[in-house]
């Protein structure tokens, strides 16, 4: 299990009290987040650390030709999906795009099974049919895992028709780039979810790029958390390199979105520190810029910094360290050893016999 | 055991680089993520980070090396407490056992292709084509039984009973379009069903194709179960990513789990004076994709016996209607569990002499032309496909075995078309048979002209199918 047991107990029911001013505005910091245990901050910090260890370890797969094709690392942005994960509850659904390795992680899925599936091997989410931008987990209300830039938009938008046509109070979070944040699509779904109240909370996770073209080259108008007030989606701009301020928006608009009111649009603000893709050099920005946000807004660091500020001792810190590495070990081991799949495997699947 | 630092593979295709810097020295200590080294390729400068912590306790490949093969040993990170006489001294260039693979040799697929090393081993007819996969073999139903009571109903009539049977089987089944709840329909295809099932069922969308198309498939995977409504297939265009991307291929892309239960329906092809951007068949466009099964049925009974199908069926389904033929009067059975299996054609009439295939509005042409035929002393048989994917080649070939000649038809384009998928599926399965080529009656190769006379050139008529049975038939 990739998820510290430890952060179950936060998935507490926000009081829908907290939901109440909801037009954008544009910070989070204001809203002093409720103080959060330290079995639960050291939860978060062993789920953004599984993270971490996990891409580096993909990455170092992929250079020794192990995995294939395209492979999005999420490093850098892993507060945003714990923070989020740590805000919802059992049956709520999660729908991303093609950089979704964090994602998984933070939903409960297996470290083995992603790696696998990486790998593409018989053991992975997808039998090693679908790679690392499609794994699925139906058990763990994961739903993808997409690679066209967007289309996850409505379709996490249907999955919050779902819950409400159910009559439930679960809510769908959907994923997007800022890049994605320029589709189309992405406008067909704010409208549907407004018009129809549906629960979506929509999370921009703004990296600051979009392949090699920066936000300011991309998107017009001053924020992107804005991008719905045409439709009266409430937006907010987040602190995506904190997680407890992730954390704090989370609850907001999960209460939000529980009470019935709609959808809602979180804006994190985020960095990737690798390249867009493994083959991707980076030259559209400079070295200091990555260096700047590594060293002076790394989320892991600083949340690691909080905890020895609240006394939690360095042990502790290495065992939980130690864990993660034979995690993520024992992962990378089971992704080779796993056979590829079966030649049969190549026509099955295709569709659900009746 | 000291952890080997391995050349890695920047792109898909790199095979070797330059090991341009170091970053490090022998000695310094390292934790993951720290920035090692940079590599060159042909391409690209890109750095190396460290994977591991650990002291540098040998760099095998000095800096400025070039021509270094992916997977070689670059340096040797050592533990706590370990040593540089741990390092095993035949490591030079080359990766160790242990972080060798345990599988065989990973292939990188440059074009996202199957590679000729994948080649398909099932199924075994030679050449077999990739369609065969899909059971062609669907169980025969005695349909005769269900007609011992039947209606006068319009294709209109049945695909809304169709629909609200269904909806009152299956509670998650609900329809969604633009127009279906209050306006009953462009078409009045979904008259009377807001009534029946209310707005949480009937859904009218703001027009937002690609929107609607892909929250409805979110819903799907849901385990909803979606009708949904295009205006026209022709609009249907801008949502073909969500239905292709999205429902066709999630299936198979999450290995099994994210079944798609969903139908997409509406009226296709050419109606009358639209001109091209509101004439246009679609059945190859979708018939070409694995993950879709995809129906166009002529009378009022397939119209419902299939699209009960279709709703019941686990896939997503294209459901090909005819605005022409909404109108039309057919007789439909009564019995409220009469429902068809995809995947049969229908032998609509007997003949001996030449076969001709036909599906949705050209089954009437086809029926004509045999009329005027049948005149001239030539036998035609004429099936109705009504399931375009998967398609029942055996009917088919069955009848093409006994017949020796077959004419094709369809309103679309000829090139990639349903008639040059069924002349390469008589070469493959009934190439002996044949005492003539196969001859496709299909749509002009040009955009649908709006002037009455060009647009009637520009459909296939009963006439242009008399000329090519003859044709075959070796008769002037
Ligand atoms: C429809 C579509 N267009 C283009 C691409 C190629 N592409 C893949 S990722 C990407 C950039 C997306 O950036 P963003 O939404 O910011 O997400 P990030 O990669 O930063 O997570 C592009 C252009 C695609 N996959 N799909
Ligand atoms: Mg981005």
């Amino acid at each position: 299990m990739a998820r510290a047991a430890t952060t179950k107990s936060t998935a507490s029911r926000p009081g829908p009290a907290k939901a109440a001013a909801a037009r954008s505005t544009r910070s989070s910091k204001s809203a002093k987040p409720p103080e959060a245990s330290i079995d639960d901050l050291v939860g978060y910090y062993r789920d953004m650390l599984v993270i971490r260890r996990f891409e580096e370890k993909a990455g170092q797969l992929y250079g020794m030709g192990l995995i294939g094709g395209f492979c999005h690392l999420y490093i850098g942005q892993e507060a945003v999906v714990v923070g989020m994960q740590a805000a919802i509850d059992e049956g709520d659904t999660v729908v991303t795009s093609y950089r979704d390795h964090g994602h998984m992680l933070a939903c409960g899925m297996e470290a083995r099974g992603v790696m696998a599936e990486l790998t593409g091997r018989i053991g992975g989410y997808s039998k090693g049919k679908g790679g690392s931008m499609h794994m699925f987990s139906r058990e763990k209300n994961f739903f993808g895992g997409h690679g066209i830039v967007g289309a996850q938009v409505p379709i996490g938008t249907g999955l919050a028709f779902n819950h409400r046509f159910r009559d439930t109070d679960r809510v769908s979070l959907t994923y997007l780039g800022d890049g994605a944040v320029n589709q189309g699509q992405v406008y067909e779904s704010f409208n549907m979810a407004a018009l129809w109240k549906l629960p979506v909370i929509f999370i921009i996770e703004n990296n600051k790029y979009g392949m090699g073209t920066s936000v300011t080259r991309a998107a017009a108008g001053p924020s992107l958390a804005e991008r719905g007030h045409a439709y009266g989606i409430p937006g907010k701009e987040v602190d995506g390199m904190d997680v407890l301020a992730v954390k704090a928006a989370g609850d907001e608009a999960v209460a939000y979105c529980r009470a019935g009111k709609g959808p809602y649009i979180l804006e994190m603000k985020t960095y990737r520190y690798r390249g867009h893709s493994m083959s991707d050099p980076a030259k559209y920005r400079t070295k200091e810029e990555v260096n700047k946000m590594r060293q002076e807004h790394d989320p892991i660091d600083t949340l690691r910094r909080t905890l020895l500020d609240r006394k939690v001792d360095e042990d502790t810190l290495k065992k939980v360290d130690r864990e993660v590495k034979d995690l993520v070990t024992d992962a990378a081991d089971f992704a080779q050893q796993s056979p590829e799949p079966d030649v049969s495997e190549l026509w099955t699947d295709i569709l659900v016999e009746a | 055991m000291p952890t080997p630092v391995l050349m890695p593979a920047l792109s898909p295709t790199m095979t070797e680089g330059n090991l341009a810097k170091w970053h490090i020295k022998e000695g310094d200590t390292v934790s993951a993520g720290d920035v090692i080294a940079e590599i060159e390729t042909d391409k690209a400068t890109m750095e190396v980070e460290a994977v591991d912590e650990g002291k540098v306790g040998r760099i095998e490949i000095a800096e400025g090396s070039e021509g270094v093969a992916v997977n070689a040993v670059i340096a040797w990170l050592l533990d706590e407490g370990e040593d540089a006489d741990a390092i095993p001294s035949e490591g030079a260039g080359s990766a160790p056992a242990a972080a060798e693979p345990a599988a065989p040799e990973p292939k990188r697929a440059d074009g996202g292709g199957v590679g000729p090393e994948r080649a398909p081993e099932a199924p075994a007819l030679p050449g077999a084509p990739a369609h065969t996969s899909v059971p062609v073999s669907v169980p025969d139903v005695d349909e005769a039984r269900f007609f011992k009571d039947t209606q006068r109903q319009t294709v209109r009539e049945a695909l809304r009973d169709a629909m609200a049977e269904e909806m009152r089987n299956d509670p998650v089944v609900f329809v969604m379009g633009e127009e279906v709840a209050e306006y009953q329909g462009a078409y009045k295809v979904t008259q009377g069903l807001l009534a029946e099932f209310g707005a949480k069922r009937v859904i009218d969308t703001p027009i937002t194709e690609h929107g609607f198309a892909g929250m409805a498939v979110g819903a799907a995977f849901g385990k909803l179960k979606p009708v949904v409504e295009f205006m026209t297939f022709n609009f249907a265009m801008q949502a073909i990513d969500q239905i292709i991307n999205s429902a066709a291929k999630t299936l198979y892309m999450s290995g099994g789990q994210m079944g798609c239960p969903i139908v997409f329906r509406g009226p296709n092809g050419a109606a009358s004076r639209v001109a091209a951007q509101h004439s246009q068949c679609y059945a190859s466009w979708y018939a070409h994709c694995p993950g879709l099964k995809v129906i166009a049925p002529w009378s009022a009974a397939d119209a419902k016996g299939l699209l009960k199908a279709a709703i019941r069926d686990p896939n997503p389904v294209i459901f090909l209607e005819n605005e022409v033929l909404y109108g039309q009067t057919f007789d439909v059975p009564t019995d409220p569990d009469f429902v068809l299996p995809i995947g049969k054609a229908k032998i609509v009439r007997q003949g001996k002499d030449v076969t001709i295939t036909a599906f949705s509005i050209m089954v009437g042409k086809a029926l004509e032309a045999a009329e005027k035929l049948a005149e001239q002393g030539i036998e035609a048989e004429v099936i109705d496909l009504r399931t375009i994917r998967p398609l029942d080649v055996e009917t088919i070939v069955a009848s093409v075995k006994k017949t020796n000649r077959l004419v094709t038809t369809e309103e679309g384009w000829a090139f990639s078309g349903i008639g040059s998928e069924i002349a390469a599926l008589m070469m493959e399965h009934a190439f002996d048979y044949l005492d003539a080529p196969v001859a496709r009656v299909a749509g002009a190769d040009v955009p649908m002209p709006y002037a009455a006379n060009l647009e009637k050139l520009a459909l296939p008529q009963v006439e242009n199918i008399v000329q090519a049975a003859k044709a075959v038939c070796y008769r002037s």
